[in-house]
């Protein structure tokens, strides 16, 4: 019964190429995605680096849920519900930390091994007898359905039954295999906290805004027009080198062809990348001592087919972006129908020159942060249309742009980059994975 | 040159962005000057982690001249700011410059939305050609590591 009436919700707002304007304004829709979509994804937890050691651990969510990942005493890394099987208070509430050989819940002192298992409960007489051993709080902090570690990154799915890993993502692993493989020994590490971006509108907006390649040269005129209107009036030598900002925020300003044929490639499970041919990080200038250092670990050949990928943006379904060649991923954290918090990442190329670093970090403030100009464009535009969907006069959001009757997102497609192919992707996999994931 | 005029500047700067006078504002800085503000509390490493900000004058500049663009929706309507200063401290005073640090709280506001934000200024100033400049500026947020919406103007 329950099962049908979200079938009908589903299929009542999502057509082939429109999508119902409640999927991003419904305080039910946002409920139905908390209880249903995110438990049926597998979906971004952190990274093993951030819990480097045993007794390391961090706070996380998937969805509206509290969890935590640990190292257990073992090495392997676990990822429990943030909740003290006594009664309800969170394990630990700082962003990381180390907490030895056991969680000490700071209540009533219930302690528990890093696995998540029941270690001591203080006068354990006041339950003898009592059935205690019976219960699930005698289990201890309970592990959610599943999780694996994919080259340093942790994913989680929360239902106990679903889709595995390697099938949920398939060959869109390709795109986190390129951002580890451009560290010569193949690890990547986090460097520093996330910047942290809170949005007044739905965390698909977010997501969406990943492929969309019709509204940098639009949005970001101010800034970006702007840097290339000061740096050719600029009183300057011939041959002056270009400050960082414009070569990391001119390139928004390429014309519509640029974006046309950098190319969107489309994966099963709602996962996609835009710059399949060439993309905006196309031209960075190299860095003294990397492809060097790049040759020596992985020969000639190899080492050009991995700094020869340039895509750009990679979203994996449902919440996160990643940027290969620059080392950085961005987590869009749903807190409400209207409210979403954009965590963004960098790593560190182990074995790579700091340049490298350093240029991520300045990626990072110029394009992700809450004083970023480009960041200022486009939260302007998600929370404008926040608001405008409010408006009943009109009840659909166009996402037509080059949509193909009958498309298939079973099979893998490259197509023009402009393309809206990528959001039509993810809408058919919201779909699926909001009644399970069935095919 | 005495501490009197290097806290007055301070004050008159602040009181240069209250009045959105940010042209003006930006010929008070060096060329080479760069205005820091930390993700993190007590960061010491501008460049090589995360920064709110670490920008540099071309950078400087398109800012200021993005808040007067014709198309910068994001300033339509404008952002207004204010800053309540503490009684700047002088740290460092030399014949040709001075270190001030100064305590402050800054609201910035746009539409109906109003944000304030408890700031720790450092300036570097430098004295060239008898007048003050700005040689660098260091602005640490208090809740630095709090999710933000927009900070869009110049704390
Ligand atoms: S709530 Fe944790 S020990 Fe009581
Ligand atoms: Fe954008």
């Amino acid at each position: 019964m329950e099962e049908q009436t979200l079938r009908d919700t589903v299929n009542r707002v999502i057509r082939p190429e429109q999508v119902h304007r409640d999927v991003y304004t419904s305080a039910e829709i946002f409920r139905l995605e908390m209880k249903h979509l995110f438990p049926n994804c597998w979906v971004y937890v952190g990274h093993e680096s951030q819990t480097a050691k045993p007794g390391d651990y961090i706070t996380a969510q998937i969805g509206d849920q509290p969890l935590l990942q640990v190292r257990h005493t073992d090495g392997e890394i676990k990822v429990l519900y943030n909740r003290c099987p006594h009664k309800g208070t969170k394990i630990v509430i700082d962003k990381a930390g180390n907490t030895g050989k056991f969680f000490r819940c700071p209540y009533h002192a219930w302690s528990f091994k890093t696995d998540g298992c029941l270690l001591a409960i203080p006068l354990k007489k006041g339950y003898e007898g009592t059935g205690l051993e019976g219960t699930e709080a005698a289990k201890g902090l309970a592990p959610v359905g599943a999780w694996h570690n994919y080259r340093g990154f942790i994913f989680a799915r929360l239902a106990k039954d679903g889709i595995g890993f390697e099938e949920f993502f398939g060959e869109a692993l390709s795109s986190l295999d390129n951002m580890v493989d451009r560290s010569p020994v193949g690890r990547l590490t986090v460097v520093g906290a996330p910047l942290r971006y809170m949005h007044r509108c739905n965390w698909k907006m977010l997501v969406e805004n990943q492929t969309d390649t019709c509204h940098p040269m639009v949005a970001h005129e101010s800034s970006a027009g702007t840097a290339v209107k000061i740096w050719e009036t600029m009183e300057k030598p011939a041959d002056a080198p270009k400050p960082p900002a414009m070569e990391i925020i001119a390139p928004f300003m390429s014309p519509y062809e640029f974006f046309e044929n950098m190319g969107i490639r489309t994966w099963p499970n709602g996962h996609g990348h835009t710059g399949v041919h060439h993309s905006i990080h196309s031209d960075y200038s190299a860095v003294p001592g990397y492809y060097d250092a790049m040759v020596e670990a992985y020969g000639e050949e190899r080492a050009q087919a991995i700094l020869g990928e340039n895509r750009h943006n990679t979203v994996y379904f449902p919440n996160i972006m990643i940027k290969g060649p620059i080392q950085q991923l961005r987590n869009f954290i749903p807190l409400g129908p209207d409210k979403t918090l954009v965590e963004s990442w960098i790593f560190r190329l182990e074995g790579a020159p700091d340049e490298l670093v350093a240029r991520t970090a300045m990626y990072n403030r110029m394009i992700n942060a809450p004083t970023s100009m480009v960041g200022h464009d486009d939260l302007e535009m998600y929370e404008r249309a926040q608001e405008g969907l409010m408006a009943d006069g009109l009840e659909w959001v166009n996402i037509q742009r080059l949509y193909e009757e009958g498309e298939d997102f079973s099979e893998e497609a490259v197509l023009n980059g402009t393309t809206e192919r990528q959001m039509r992707n993810q809408f058919d996999a919201w779909k699926r994975f909001m009644i399970g994931g069935a095919a | 040159m005495s501490a009197e005029r290097f806290i007055d500047f301070v004050y008159d700067e602040a009181w240069m962005l209250d009045q959105g006078r940010f042209a003006e504002w930006i010929e008070l800085w060096e060329p080479d000057a760069v205005y820091w503000m930390p993700l993190n509390w007590n960061q010491q490493d501008p460049i090589n982690e995360t920064s709110l900000l670490y920008e540099d004058n071309f950078m400087l500049r398109l800012r200021v001249e993005r808040l007067q663009g014709a198309r910068t929706f994001s300033q339509k309507p404008k952002s207004r700011c204010h800053h309540v200063l503490n009684r700047p401290r002088v740290e460092e005073l030399r014949e040709d410059g001075a270190k001030i640090v100064t305590q402050c709280h800054y609201v910035e506001t746009r539409l109906d939305e109003q944000m304030l934000l408890a700031l720790t200024i450092r300036h570097d100033l430098k004295v060239v050609d008898g007048q003050i400049r700005i040689a660098g500026k260091r602005v640490d947020i208090l809740n630095c590591d709090a999710a933000f919406g927009n900070i869009q103007l110049l704390p």
